[in-house]
């Protein structure tokens, strides 16, 4: 299983590029099993909205 | 003919349009100039605005394509040359020895709610003003100007692999500031 260290990087790179199956099932099963990657995930994810939304109201 | 009520509606808004430019551009000159070619071609093509997008809305989307162009132009004059004055930064020592988070990533909530709250895109702005331009401008072409990663490697000359790890470090970056100066300061 990959490490959290592994993964961090993973659903960074995931927001640039598309990845394939083993590599998106691979941060999946380790999303699914740690709670402080999917809250990095989360963050990341919010990052995001906040900027699409840029420079707000 | 001059629309005199448009023309005042987007006066107000100047402000905001010039903060956007600043942050992709950093460079006031270069940010005025952008944003006043922003308010005449607002004012010339008045007749695409449709009234049911809101104006800001409607002017920032003139002015993400004048930027798109400002940054085009400059980087087929050459005048964008990247050099990463960074160096090696180290995001390691979040994990410890066997990859774990030495202290796990906060719990931010739901995108929507922290959006909509006062004061977070002040923060947010601070944070990305304290980006090393660079990173700032290769950052905002992807997230801002919604660029494909491949590119904004093109257009900046630069290799995939820079890059992708001036994405990272801009990503880790605006996550440790807000991190400290909006999710812990509340």
């Amino acid at each position: 299983m990959k490490s959290c260290k592994e993964v961090h990087l993973l659903v960074i790179e995931g927001q640039d590029r598309k990845f394939g199956f083993a590599e998106r099932l691979a941060v999946r099963v380790h999303l699914v099993m740690c709670s402080a990657c999917r809250r990095f995930e989360g963050q990341m994810i919010l990052l995001r909205q906040a900027l699409k939304s840029f420079p707000g109201e | 003919m001059i629309d005199t009520g448009l023309e005042q509606s987007l006066q107000t808004i100047r402000p905001t349009l010039l903060r956007f430019a600043m942050l992709q551009l950093r460079d006031e000159a270069t940010a005025e100039d952008v944003v006043q070619e922003t308010l005449l071609a607002a004012l010339e093509g008045k007749s695409t605005f449709s009234g049911r997008s809101q104006l800001k809305t409607w002017a920032v989307s003139i002015l993400r394509n004048k930027i798109v162009d400002h940054l085009r132009r400059g980087s087929r004059e050459g005048s964008l040359p990247f050099v990463d004055e960074q160096g090696d930064e180290d995001f390691d020592a979040l994990f410890d020895g066997s990859g774990h988070w030495q202290e796990p990533p906060g719990d931010w909530g739901d995108p929507a709610a922290v959006i909509e709250q006062r004061g977070f895109y002040d923060v947010l702005e601070l944070c990305m003003k304290a980006l090393p331009e660079n990173v700032a401008r290769v950052f905002t072409m992807r997230e801002i100007l919604g660029f494909e990663t491949e590119e904004i490697c093109k257009e900046l000359k630069m290799t995939a692999s820079n890059c992708w790890v001036v994405l990272y470090r801009a990503r880790m970056r605006l996550r440790e500031c807000l991190q400290l100066r909006w999710f812990s300061a509340r």
